[in-house]
């Protein structure tokens, strides 16, 4: 008899996207990053030129780049400073409440049927339109929009966790206790690594949400953040600067996206689909 | 039909003078459903000593499942208990290694750490340089040594069963409960790891449960056989392989294997036809 039967089995080696081989070089990558953007500015200079709108309601790229480094040298540094720092609070504050209630609404299945229609019912309400109710009641100050950054990313962020955490299969909580794990084990070797990717998950969507909260409550009440420069500028017409903002905002989302997946990449490279 | 007649064999054959370590007794569950209780299981008995391997056929969502996850610690019998070493069944534990149709083995894990992820819990924790040993022997019985830090997720189905076994084999359990293990893989694949299962089990020595609705799986792997009715699952024959160990693909092509798998085909095939004339539907 034959025993070497592993043998026969098909050995598969881990898949490689050999198609993307081709464009690995670094080079060819950097190319491939920059192709859309060089044909945003390319096609914004041609709108300007093509006569079609007024070339004095659309400031050129180059105006633009040259505002952004005299705004830096005055307030833009410390706007951006001031709208990241409210979106890392809030949403630091609102994924930290929501990933243990949003872990409860998904483990515990009885939880879900009675509170799912409140939360449905909170999360349909854009956080913009409560900021009137959050003047009233906590002022313009810095807390009421910490208060409209937590609301809008708790709400993100449980929907994502508890739908992520319904979905974990348990059979690995099986699989887990027939191998000797108490409870306790349980939580922290098993639950607590499938959970992972859904936290990542829920932050990833309460910082788009956010931002775009939070720039909502800059236009409305605010002296210093990016969205009270675009309010400010836009008083005074001052165009570019308008586009310096937006392009800020932009910017720092996409950094945040980012280094978000570069984390995630990290924390979970066991997961088959990553961001 | 031209069949060579099976010897009328006892309930236990005396070839298993061995103590008993498994006894269904009287064991019958119903699950509560929408149109109220569900008999699943209808007083089963009968009993696996140790060393033996033995087999629970039946028609698809019959039942087996349930029988299997009543010796995991899974289910409880709704009358009845299961006596594992003349003890009932309380929760689930690492003396009974479970291998389910879906592997289970944990994604964010290696190879390496899925093996010895029994050997760092508190119930059988071993020091590292035995933990390593353990987990290089099985990789190596298993041919998974090449993918050691390789994640699950480039694994394929089959490596993955294996590390599902080779996982559970890693804390040393008493007893082997497969719950239909081979059911997802290609039949080439499947065939191997039967092999691969005969050939691990005489270095290891295990009582074995295996569920499965493939009657030559069946015939190959066990040393008896027990044919459930259409649910509620009941013991419709319980048969002696009249094979010895070790098997070899040879083994398939015997008379007397043949006879015994048309006779096995034909017991489950009219407990099919049974379970189509249910009105209710099946639910595993």
């Amino acid at each position: 008899m034959v025993y070497g039967t592993f043998d026969l089995l098909p050995a598969q080696a881990p898949r490689r996207h050999r198609f993307v081989m081709a464009r690995d070089s670094l080079p060819a990558r950097v190319l491939l990053v920059l192709a859309p953007w060089v044909l945003i500015v390319a096609f914004w200079y041609g709108v300007r030129a093509s006569g079609f709108v007024n070339p004095a309601l659309v400031p050129a790229p180059h105006d633009v780049a040259a505002k952004f480094v005299e705004l830096m040298r005055q307030r833009l540094a410390l706007d951006i400073w001031m709208s990241t720092q409210r979106v890392f609070v809030g949403v630091a504050l609102g994924v930290t409440v929501s990933v243990p209630v949003g872990f409860c609404l998904g483990w515990y299945k009885g939880l879900r049927t009675f509170i799912d229609p409140v939360i449905n019912f909170f999360r349909a309400l854009p956080p913009i339109a409560l900021i009137p109710l959050v003047i009233v009641y906590f002022g313009i100050g810095e807390v009421a929009k910490t208060v409209i950054l937590f609301y809008a990313s708790f709400f993100a962020g449980v929907i994502v966790m508890y739908e992520g955490i319904a979905q974990i299969s348990p059979i690995y909580v099986r699989v887990a206790r027939t191998l000797g794990a108490n409870d306790l084990e349980i939580f922290g070797k098993v639950i607590v690594p499938l959970t992972i990717p859904h936290i990542l998950t829920a932050v990833r969507v309460a910082l788009g949400v956010a931002w775009a909260t939070l720039v909502a409550s800059e236009l409305i009440a605010a002296q210093q953040g990016l969205g009270a420069l675009i309010q400010n500028a836009s008083s005074f017409f001052q165009l570019d600067i308008i586009y310096v903002g937006i392009i800020c905002i932009g910017l720092i989302a996409l950094t945040m996206d980012l280094a978000l997946r570069a984390a995630t990449r990290r924390l979970v490279a066991w997961q088959d689909r990553l961001a | 039909m031209n069949r060579v007649p099976l010897p009328e064999e006892p309930y236990l054959n005396p070839k298993w003078a061995e103590p008993i370590r498994i006894h269904f007794d009287k064991v019958s569950v119903e699950f509560e459903t929408a149109a109220g209780p569900m008999r699943v299981i209808d007083d089963v008995s009968f009993e696996v000593s140790n060393g033996e391997f033995v087999s629970i056929i039946g028609p698809s969502g019959c039942g087996k499942t349930t029988l299997m996850n009543i010796v995991g610690g899974f289910v409880k019998p709704t009358t009845g208990r299961v006596l594992l070493d003349g003890r009932p069944v309380a929760a689930p534990g690492p003396d009974r290694g479970v291998i389910f149709q879906e592997y289970g083995v944990f994604p964010w894990l290696t190879v390496r750490q899925n093996i010895e992820f029994g050997l760092k819990l508190e119930a059988n924790r071993k020091p590292a340089a035995e933990r390593t040993a353990i987990a290089n022997r099985y990789m190596g019985l298993m041919g998974l040594t090449d993918f050691a830090d390789h994640f699950p997720k480039h694994l394929s189905g089959g490596m993955r069963q294996r590390l599902a076994i080779a996982r559970a084999y890693a804390v040393k359990p008493q007893f082997l409960l497969m719950d239909e293990p081979f059911g997802a893989l290609d039949a080439q694949t499947r065939s191997a790891m039967q092999d691969l299962l005969l050939h691990v089990l005489e270095s290891e020595g295990k009582t074995v449960l295996l569920i499965t609705h493939s009657v030559d799986e069946a015939i190959y792997l066990s040393s008896r056989i027990v044919v459930v009715t259409a649910r509620p699952a009941r013991v419709r024959k319980i048969i002696e392989v009249p094979f010895g160990y070790p098997r070899t693909p040879h083994t398939q092509e015997e008379p007397r294997f043949v006879a015994l798998r048309t006779e096995i085909r034909e017991l489950v095939m009219e407990e099919y036809a049974a379970q189509a004339r249910q009105r209710v539907p099946a639910t595993d």
